[in-house]
């Protein structure tokens, strides 16, 4: 009973929303509109879970007999999540909690914006060494993805048509960088969407079926 | 406004300048500053989603109607609509019991939901949008030729490139033969054009977190030192 009625519901409700395509009438279309409604809900509770699981982790990380550095830290992480949690559940307003001026958007503005964008920020220098290693062109393949990226990087920097500005129309690294991006990019992008479209409907199949069931665990 | 006070903006500057330098400490080596502020983001990220789906999906979508629907059986008339929604809400509540060990199995219902529900649009959506459009898009007439007539070069050799580009690059996708022979020649071709795609998307990911960077530099350089306007 623990992988079959699992495994049922994910037959239901996808045959459902399946039919609902080729049926987009009642019952089929209500139907996977209530669908819709259902997964907002329980995809919320997904990220609870996730979020209180990271909590749990972090705090019994914190409370082991281990001394161990990092401990200190499963503490931050805890603190801070108790910090955005009691200001925007119970100190910004309600619903009205990320609107510009409350307690939340405080939060959201000067820590959490300047610790990701500077997160992902950092990915720069790191994709620049990458790069370095990535870009020494070894093979013909190698060459191509080296001039590919770096006519796209050029020409969508102001610099670009700064140093070909002498090149006469049409042949400036921006509007060489246009065309990379809207004819031989165009065509390798294509060729990958339609290579996972045929992945996704596959693997839709085998889980919609049963056939696949990694999902549900091991037990 | 209180934040609008001048002792709290500058105060959310500070904060907002040192949690920048304390992350950027990572480009020296791993440190407990860094390790820090990377405590504070992970903290701070989940404290965020988990807020905005209560406000934002829960209440309205479950709490509020929930609520509507209960009170209707006591002030009148009843409607008992609301009773559905017990079905999300059970399921969520299910979803929840993960973190109990030895009920965790529960969980594996609202999951096969999630899982059924996302194959079932997605199957749909990725056939449709991914698959057919793009084909769609790529089965078009090689040879143009402008309303006078006259033949256009230029614009056929660039549609011809795209038709061919597909092509190739989904034979290199065949996995199923042996590339060899013709058929290996032409997945060649197709790896090709992948190569120039995936160069493409290396610059222009380079060129968005460099974006990122010039904006972290404009904060400390300008809103916090006030160094440059």
């Amino acid at each position: 009973m623990r992988r079959e009625i699992p495994t049922a519901i994910a037959f239901f409700v996808g045959i459902i929303c399946i039919i609902q395509f080729f049926i987009p009438h009642r019952p089929f279309g209500t139907l996977v509109d209530v669908f819709s409604d259902w997964f907002g809900i329980v995809a919320a509770f997904a990220i609870w879970l996730g979020a209180l699981n990271l909590l749990k982790v972090s705090l019994e990380r914190s409370l082991s007999k281990k001394k161990t550095h990092d401990r200190w830290y499963g503490l931050v992480v805890a603190a801070s999540f108790f910090l955005i949690f009691i200001i925007g559940m119970f100190m910004s307003g309600g619903d009205q909690f990320q609107v510009p001026g409350s307690r939340f958007d405080y939060l959201y503005v000067n820590i959490y914006t300047p610790l990701s964008s500077t997160m992902f920020a950092l990915l720069a220098f790191f994709v620049a060494s990458a790069s370095y290693r990535a870009f020494r062109a070894r093979s013909w393949e190698a060459t191509l993805l080296l001039i590919a990226a770096f006519f796209v990087m050029l020409g969508r920097a102001p610099v670009g048509d700064q140093l070909t500005g002498f090149m006469p129309e049409g042949y400036r690294l921006s509007e060489v960088a246009n065309w990379i991006m809207t004819y031989p990019q165009v065509a390798g992008q294509r060729a990958i969407m339609i290579g996972i479209a045929l992945g996704v409907a596959s693997a839709s199949l085998r889980l919609i079926l049963g056939l696949e069931r990694s999902y549900l665990g091991g037990e | 406004m209180w934040m609008d006070h001048p002792g709290w903006v500058l105060f959310g500057t500070w904060v907002a300048a040192l949690f920048t330098l304390g992350i950027a400490t990572f480009l020296y080596k791993d440190n407990p500053v860094y390790k820090f502020c990377e405590a504070v983001f992970v903290g701070i990220s989940a404290g965020y989603w988990f807020v905005s789906y209560f406000w934002q999906t829960l209440l309205p979508k479950l709490g509020y109607p929930f609520y509507a629907g209960v009170k209707t059986v006591f002030v009148g008339p009843a409607e008992w609509g609301w009773l559905v929604l017990l079905i999300p809400g059970t399921l969520g509540m299910m979803m929840l019991l993960r973190l109990v060990p030895k009920a965790g199995w529960i969980a594996r219902w609202p999951l096969a939901f999630i899982v059924g529900y996302t194959a079932g649009l997605r199957l749909i959506t990725f056939l449709q949008s991914n698959a057919m459009t793009q084909l769609q898009n790529s089965v078009q007439p090689v040879v143009r030729y402008n309303e006078s007539g006259q033949f256009l070069g230029w614009e056929s050799f660039n549609i011809l490139l795209v038709t061919v580009g597909t092509f190739a690059g989904l034979f290199y996708f065949f996995f199923s033969q042996e590339h060899k022979g013709v058929f290996g020649r032409v997945a060649r071709v197709g790896t090709w054009f992948l190569m120039i795609t995936f160069g493409a998307a290396f610059g222009y990911t380079v060129m968005g977190r460099m974006s990122l960077l010039i904006g972290r530099l404009d904060f400390l350089l300008a809103d916090w030192l006030h160094l440059i306007r």
